[in-house]
């Protein structure tokens, strides 16, 4: 009978485990994170050229993530990346009305992200606000291109 | 001639008899769970499948995470790129090695251990003395074995990933010398949830099923002799471990196929 509790517990310790193993998986190695829809505010941005920009990267400020990128669509009227993001509750009425996001890449050839700066203005972005001030992706292609182009005029 | 053609008609149609016996086999063995007994039984076995295979899975898996973590380094800092490091480990252990490499290992250590023991109790005539006294060892014997494996061999996938993963981040964060925070943040923005870590999980349920079945049919099958029984095993590790890596080649095409 001891040794019968003991296999039992064995076995419910492994399935246990296994469980947590799953959730460490889902949490830290995919970054899944526990749906907090309501405690985030949208904001959009149209930027000129999204480059390697996901949905679900990162947007952030100061180097702290402060939200991500739930989706990116092609704005008809512009042509334009038009990208949607959920930023933290905490910065609604913070960030003002001429914030600026750009689209940076961290390291060489690491993923794409977005990083806000704030401005001076003292009217805030509110939930639904479009910010208006980007600066679109480094496109390696354009870089080398302008390059070339100034080394011929000299 | 002619001779040659018989026997050539008599391996397949006994291939294709194996097959068909096995599938009836397989049926007949999952439908014998359900009963309070049984799972008292199936625990058991839980136990001896599962349980004590954590040691060779938590080794081997550990192993090979800090192996992939060394050689990956090594060709990624030729680019600058050895900030990927975290998301080749992590992508090449859910996708491909946790669920392959847990399957063979399993198919060597806990297969031919189900063969061995279910072929010893037919060579003893234990399987027909239970029949005589009216337990089905169908029941008895096979399905908490077949539902054993089918459920830990998943849970020993998960535990090879998470072991492989720390493995990588010991040697590419702790020895190499790779930033923390890129090495989770990089794995962390290229696996997705459903597409790579349940996918490997899908690859595991499924191999669980085959390498068992596999092992619990041999026993069964076997011709009841100690050569037999050793032949058996063979057969339980080589039809195993060739079913897996199949197996694994078609479920990749299936899910991450649509390339180009």
């Amino acid at each position: 009978m001891k040794r019968s509790k003991w296999i039992e517990g064995g076995v419910g310790l492994f399935v246990l485990a296994g469980f947590l193993g799953l959730v460490f998986l889902g949490l830290q190695v995919s970054g899944l994170t526990p749906s907090r829809a309501d405690q985030t505010f949208t904001l959009y941005a149209n930027f000129s050229n999204i480059g390697g920009l996901k949905a679900r990267s990162k947007v952030t400020m100061a180097g702290v993530t402060v939200g991500r990128i739930t989706s990116i669509e092609l704005d008809p009227k512009w042509y334009e990346g038009r990208v949607t993001m959920q930023i933290d509750e905490d910065l609604e009425g913070k960030l003002s009305q001429d914030t600026t996001a750009a689209i940076l890449t961290s390291g060489l050839l690491g993923e794409q992200y977005i990083g806000l700066s704030t401005g001076g203005d003292p009217e805030t972005l509110k939930d639904g606000d479009t910010i208006r001030d980007t600066q679109q992706a480094l496109v390696l292609e354009e870089l080398i291109q302008q390059f070339v182009s100034s080394m011929g005029k000299d | 001639m002619i001779n040659r053609i018989v026997a050539l008609g008599r391996v397949s149609l006994d291939a294709l008899e194996a097959l068909g016996r096995s599938a009836i086999f397989l049926v007949q063995a999952f439908i014998g769970i359900p009963r309070a007994e049984g799972f008292r039984l199936w625990l058991q076995q839980m136990h001896f499948v599962g349980v004590l295979s954590l040691p060779i899975i938590l080794v081997s898996g550990l192993f090979i995470g800090m192996v992939i973590a060394l050689q990956g380094y090594v060709v990624l800092v030729g680019f600058g790129a050895d900030e990927a490091l975290g998301q080749m480990v992590a992508l090449s252990l859910l996708r491909e090695l946790a669920p392959v490499v847990t399957a063979l290992l399993f198919a060597g250590r806990a297969g031919s251990a189900l063969t061995a023991e279910i072929g010893l109790m037919k060579a003893t005539e234990q399987l027909t003395s239970m029949e005589m006294i009216g337990v089905d060892p169908m029941r008895r014997v096979v399905a908490p074995r077949l539902w054993a494996g089918f459920v830990s061999l998943p849970v020993l996938t998960v535990f090879f990933s998470v072991v492989g993963i720390y493995g990588g981040y010991l040697v590419g964060v702790d020895w190499l010398g790779v930033y923390a925070g890129s090495f989770w943040s990089n794995m962390q923005s290229s696996v997705n949830f459903v597409n790579d870590i349940l996918n490997g999980m899908v690859k595991s349920v499924i191999f669980g099923l085959v390498v068992t079945w596999i092992a619990v049919f041999q026993g069964y099958d076997l011709v009841p002799t100690s050569e037999g029984i050793s032949r058996a095993t063979t057969r339980t590790v080589v039809y195993g471990s060739l079913a897996v890596l199949g197996l694994d080649f078609v479920l990749t095409a299936l899910m991450f196929g649509e390339f180009g």
